[in-house]
């Protein structure tokens, strides 16, 4: 049984966990409102909030239902373009009416609900910020000059917003409905029915196997989504314990369902990388951020796969626990990936967590992604580099690239040349060429092998550009 | 006016055909198609699909009642392949089940056994084999070969560009619910009712009367709907018809990626011919056009190229021949635009290679070879009201061309690896269907006892705002509040034999016969009302909903006007027929005056390149726009914007990809990029032309739909300066899309 708030009712159904949510809130529920576009996450069509109460707040984030599995929705908020309409227009949705932002409006309801999830937003308001609220909506015919100055519009009234009491300014200023002072209530009472719920499921567990690890659906709702929709997966995104990111005696240890929201949103990750918002800006979309996770990222072993890029260059080590002693082995990440999308996880278990030396003032890190559209986009190569730095000289030096290898390619030679070098204006190109022996790009639908050899070429370069200026 | 639509956009509540409410007993259909780009079935096995739980029917070519065709101007196209498949995703069967899910399901339980044969994805081969989809297409004008050897400078090259995928965000569907007395009625989502109104009936066996097709709005069209609906507007009501229950289609986005053809890719061989001061002289080109398996909408794209193939030049001596090649793809068909951007691309890239090799910029040459008043088109019209110098000139001052260059040339020597580039794009684009019969339209005006009216027309709605400008005009013809008329959906039981909505003329042709039909009825109220008031009918107006006596306002308001007419039995139903005058063509002269006016504009494109990552960024497009008198110039904005949008991602990001086996590769959203919020220009700046519109537009207001996708083609140009900037190497290649994939090995290129 998963329970859960659609709107201003309280749902409880037997449909499974695997279930794509835009199905149950399309067909089983009738709210025609959330559209299909391209059941992949890429148009954002579909895109719901989702809510949870922290504390005696609620808190909203976008996501797109097509990849989110419906067990992903138990015990939240649930909120569908129905959700958001009154008798009369709410201020995002004027605005969008005012500044012509709307052509055949197939894609609309998802620009609605994606703004209306940027006003709930705990931060303040910027231009900045919301755009990035629409970067995983597509529109076609490609209204986005008008939509963006209706955004801009919205987040000027938006800088108005009572931080205190966020949700109650909304609905005192017609962004959101009355009902939803309620739903912190609601939550509690929602939370009573999923406890028994839980109970329940409990029971159902021991006598029916989990087929698969599921995170934030990202990518399996992609790569399967008939297999996952039948399916009962052994979900993992709201697990308390898997959704820390904290420091510990000189390193981080990030859980392995922390989102890239999350990450980015961390103070500590803030503190540790200063250009965490040119990545983040590189890296999927909103509502993807919102959804996919670490641990997804890494062990669906994609060879792109951002995160583990990221992580590479930090050298870090994942730690793997047994589901069912419990207990926990760890490796190095360059280790973890055996093949093209091969990991050294055995049946039963989960990656838990990873963990790296916190970055000093001596470390330089940097992060590169390359890819046809420069955001809301899968790599054609990226990398990301940690050097550790005496005066001029690197002491350790950690160099991963993706897009160019069966597995997130941690550059072990390259890196060892790298280490106990001096800076200068010819390392770079020494480094890339030492690069240029450990991959083996092919050709396919990101690009040629020979442009990947080359663009990593460059974004070694890049990397030198970015760390060393002067040089 | 703001699109009557956006409310219920805005809500959600607008209604798609996925969303209208199911009668009970639906049936969802999903489609088996070929898994190669060319072969022979040998033998089809269902017998498992059949079998499965849920599953109804699984349905191929044996089991269509009428003829197996959905080709309308050349019969080259079955709805079900039968013997022979000619592209990967070619419809084979339809199956027909309890749901989406079990329908999709059961696919994968059948079998096919093919014989496959060797498949050809490139036009230019195809022509070398002689497979092409119609006659070629040849226009000229003066003599190329004679003038060559006036000519002082002579370049020759070639040039290509992608196709381009509709994405349409709505995917193609459409629900059919049979009728009594053997009728059918098809909820689809289509540009064309008529196309599939005529084929269905064709594929069902019954008369065009029984097929009911009702068109609320598209989520999305952009060509892609236009003759490309009908196939599975078809499969739904064949299901429907031979199950006796209401059946529904809708694609799933790959499948719609994987079975639609797109706007053709076109290669192309060109020579042109200047004089010392840069006037072109001379040019020739071969367009070999990549039609896919069958012929659709090519052979009429074919001659938009020809018609467009010398953008807004004045080239005295010209020769373009045309080739529609058959190749093993999905059948390519229209895009806004229709042919013409990929012509506009060729003829600018002869000028772009002109222009690097006389070391001049190529916008010398443009405006030296500008269009004037009274010069003839390729095509033997004359050309009038011609503001193609005067767009540029203005954009010259408005946006400070030249202090744009020299800041850019300053930026690019305090830059070491970033470069920015800078292009001009200049568009002539021609009104009207290029086939004359097209050129037509019909609207339904009822006005009710209350008072309030209700009009159907040909339009189809998707977002360009049609049924708004129509509303307008209705407004604005009767003198009454908007808020008194309701566009109806598109319906072939209320308005027959409509042409699709496409060419940009929508607003044009149906609301010219919105005018008529309301004018006469206006006609009519005026002589009801000259008798109550007994005055001259000369001496009677209605404003605002009111009748007046020459300046007075009486006391007699619409609403009571109308109620009087009624009781005297006056019709408050008409009918408008519209015609567009004037134009004429003669095919085989290639001769005549196709088009009704023509669209002209100047945009000014500025792009910086990073030249260590090959990634780019559009900072500014400027462009002075010819709207005529816009009659809404928000959504003419929209429609530039979007046009705007559309064609740079055409020239950039959009990469269609195919095998070599000819499988798409490009067929999902994560593979195939169109522009998002971020890659749209940082600046986009429109100044609309002041100049008088036609009469032929409605209202005066000129067609936007297409003509401003072409300005798009002006990326590609401006990242091509900036690539050369950093490389002095760099030999220009005319070879669209330029991905971030080819900027950087431009870069590098030695």
């Amino acid at each position: 049984m998963i329970s859960f708030i659609l709107n201003d009712l309280i749902i409880q159904t037997d449909e499974k966990s695997g279930t794509p949510l835009l199905d149950f809130i399309r067909y089983r529920k009738h709210l025609r409102g959330t559209r299909i576009g391209c059941r992949e996450g890429d148009c954002g069509a579909c895109t719901v909030l989702e809510g949870r109460l922290e504390g005696t707040t609620m808190v909203y984030r976008s996501v797109v239902s097509c990849l989110m599995p419906l067990g992903n929705a138990q015990g939240k908020h649930i909120v569908s373009i129905e959700g958001l309409n009154t008798e009369i227009l709410s201020p995002v949705q004027q605005a969008i009416v005012d500044h012509d932002g709307t052509q055949c409006g197939f894609c609309t309801p998802g620009f609605v609900v994606s703004l209306t999830g940027h006003a709930t937003d705990q931060q303040p308001s910027s231009p900045h910020r919301v755009i990035a609220s629409v970067s995983g909506n597509i529109c076609r015919c490609t209204g986005y000059k008008s939509i963006e100055r209706a955004a801009i519009s919205i987040s000027n009234v938006l800088k108005d917003k009572d931080p205190a009491d966020p949700i109650g300014w909304l609905v005192q200023h017609g962004f959101l409905p009355d009902y939803f002072t309620g739903i912190p209530e609601k939550m509690h009472t929602l939370q009573k029915k999923a406890l028994r719920a839980r109970m329940a499921r409990t029971l159902l567990a021991a006598t029916q196997e989990e087929q698969f690890l599921l995170g934030g659906g990202t990518d399996l709702m992609v790569q399967k989504p008939e297999v996952v929709a039948v399916s009962v997966p052994h979900m993992l995104f709201d697990r308390a314990d898997l959704k820390q990111i904290s420091a510990d005696q000189g390193d981080c240890i990030v859980g392995a369902s922390v989102t890239v929201t999350d990450l980015h949103a961390s103070p500590l990750m803030q503190k540790l990388f200063k250009r965490l918002d040119d990545y983040v800006y590189l890296i999927a979309s909103e509502p993807i951020r919102n959804m996919g996770t670490l641990g997804g990222n890494i062990c669906n072993a994609s060879p792109i796969a951002d995160l583990a890029i990221f992580f590479l260059a930090l050298n870090s080590k994942v730690y793997l626990q047994d589901q069912f002693s419990g207990n926990f082995r760890s490796m190095f990440l360059k280790d973890f990936f055996n093949g093209y999308k091969q990991t050294a996880l055995k049946p039963g278990e989960i990656l838990h967590h990873l963990s790296f030396s916190m970055p000093g003032d001596d470390i330089l890190f940097h992060f590169e992604k390359v890819s046809k559209r420069n955001t809301l986009d899968i790599a054609s190569v990226n990398t990301a580099i940690g050097l550790k730095m005496q005066g001029n000289t690197i002491s350790e030096a950690n160099l991963a690239i993706g897009g160019v290898a069966p597995i997130p390619l941690f550059l072990k030679k390259t890196s060892e040349f790298l280490t106990g070098k001096s800076v200068s204006a010819q390392l770079p190109a020494q480094a890339a060429h030492i690069m240029d022996t450990e991959i083996a790009p092919i050709s396919d639908i990101r690009g040629s092998e020979k442009y990947k050899r080359l663009l990593a070429n460059r974004l070694i370069h890049a990397h030198f550009v970015k760390l060393f200026p002067k040089q | 006016m703001k699109n009557t639509d956006s409310i219920w956009h805005v809500t959600g509540r607008s209604v798609y055909v996925d969303d209208i409410p199911e009668v009970r007993g639906t049936l969802y259909g999903a489609i088996f198609s070929s898994p190669v780009a060319h072969g022979r079935i040998r033998k089809l096995q269902t017998f498992a699909a059949k079998k499965l739980k849920g599953v109804k029917a699984v349905l191929t070519a044996r089991d269509i009642p009428g003829e197996n065709q959905i080709g309308e101007v050349i019969k080259d196209e079955p709805l079900f392949a039968d013997k022979w498949v000619h592209y990967c995703g070619q419809p084979i069967a339809l199956v027909v089940a309890e749901s989406d899910a079990i329908a999709r399901l059961a696919i994968t339980l059948i079998h096919i056994d093919l014989e496959e044969l060797p498949a050809i994805t490139d036009a230019r081969e195809a022509c070398q084999k002689g497979l092409l989809l119609c006659k070629p297409g040849v226009f000229s004008m003066g003599d190329t070969e004679m003038t060559w050897r006036q000519c002082t400078h002579i370049f020759e090259g070639r040039a290509d560009c992608g196709g381009q995928e509709h994405l349409y965000i709505e995917t193609q569907g459409s629900y059919a619910i049979p009728l009594e007395n053997g009728g059918i009625k098809i909820h689809a989502s289509t540009q064309g009712p008529t196309h599939v109104q005529k084929i269905a009936a064709s594929v069902l066996n019954i008369p065009m009367h029984r097929v009911e097709v009702d068109v609320a709005r598209l989520g999305g069209g952009f060509g892609g709907k236009e003759d490309q609906a009908t196939a599975y507007a078809c499969m739904a009501a064949l299901a429907s018809k031979l199950l006796h229950c209401p059946v529904k289609v809708i694609l799933h986005r790959m499948d719609d990626m994987k079975m639609t053809g797109k706007r053709h890719p076109y290669s192309a061989d060109f020579k042109i011919g200047l004089s010392e001061d840069m006037r072109i002289l001379a040019y020739e080109a071969t367009f070999y056009q990549n039609g896919g398996a069958a012929a659709d909408l090519s052979p009429a794209i074919l001659d938009r190229s020809l018609f467009h193939a010398t953008n807004c030049y004045y080239i005295p001596n010209s020769k373009v021949t045309a080739y529609s090649c058959k190749t093993n793809l999905p059948p390519n068909t229209a895009f806004r635009g229709f042919g013409g951007p990929q012509a506009m691309f060729i003829m600018e890239s002869a000028i772009a290679m002109a222009a690097r090799e006389l070391e001049v910029p190529a916008r010398r040459i443009q405006q030296k070879n500008f269009l004037s008043e009274g010069d003839t088109f390729q095509y033997g019209q004359i050309a009038r009201k011609v503001h193609i110098k005067k767009s540029y000139q203005i954009a010259g001052q408005e946006f400070g061309m030249e202090k744009m260059d020299r800041e850019i040339k300053k930026y690019n020597k305090t830059h070491p690896y970033s470069k920015k580039g800078l292009a001009v794009m200049p568009i002539c684009f021609g009104i009207s269907f290029t086939t004359k019969a097209m050129n037509q339209a019909r609207a339904l005006v009822h006005i009710y006892r209350d008072g309030s009216v209700g009009i159907s027309t040909g339009a189809v709605e998707m977002g360009q705002g049609v049924n708004t400008k129509i509303l307008q005009t209705a407004a604005q013809s009767l003198s009454i509040s908007p808020r008194q008329i309701k566009l109806e959906t598109t319906n072939t039981t209320r308005v027959s034999n409509t042409s699709p909505t496409a060419a940009s003329s929508g607003a044009d042709l149906n609301g010219k016969a919105t005018q008529l039909a309301c004018n006469k009825l206006a006609g009519r109220l005026k002589k009801v009302a000259a008798n109550l008031m007994e005055v001259a009918i000369g001496d009677i107006s209605i404003r605002d909903e009111f009748v007046w006596i020459k300046e007075k306002k009486t006391g007699l308001s619409w609403q009571e006007l109308v109620n009087q007419a009624f009781l005297q039995r006056v019709c408050l139903s008409e009918q408008g027929h519209y015609i567009t005058p004037h134009i004429h063509f003669d095919k085989t002269t290639a001769k005549g005056h196709p088009f009704a006016y023509h669209v002209y504009g100047t945009s000014v494109w500025e792009v910086t390149v990073d030249c260590l990552r090959g990634t780019y960024t559009i900072d500014k497009v400027c462009i002075v726009h010819d709207f005529g008198n816009s009659m809404n110039s928000s959504i003419d904005l929209g429609q530039l914007e979007g046009a705007v949008v559309q064609g740079m991602g055409w020239m950039t990001m959009e990469e269609l990809a195919y095998g070599q086996d000819g499988k798409l590769l490009s067929n999902s959203l994560s593979t195939y990029k169109v522009p998002d919020i971020y890659s749209v220009p940082a600046e986009l700046k429109c100044i609309a032309l002041e100049a008088k519109g036609p009469k032929e537009a409605v209202l005066r207001s000129k067609a936007v739909g297409e003509p401003p996708l072409m300005y798009g083609i002006g990326a590609f140009f401006a990242l091509q300066d900036a690539i050369a900037a950093f490389n002095n190497a760099y030999t220009f290649r005319f070879d669209a899309p330029m991905t971030p994939e080819k900027a950087l090995l431009g870069l590098y290129s030695k």
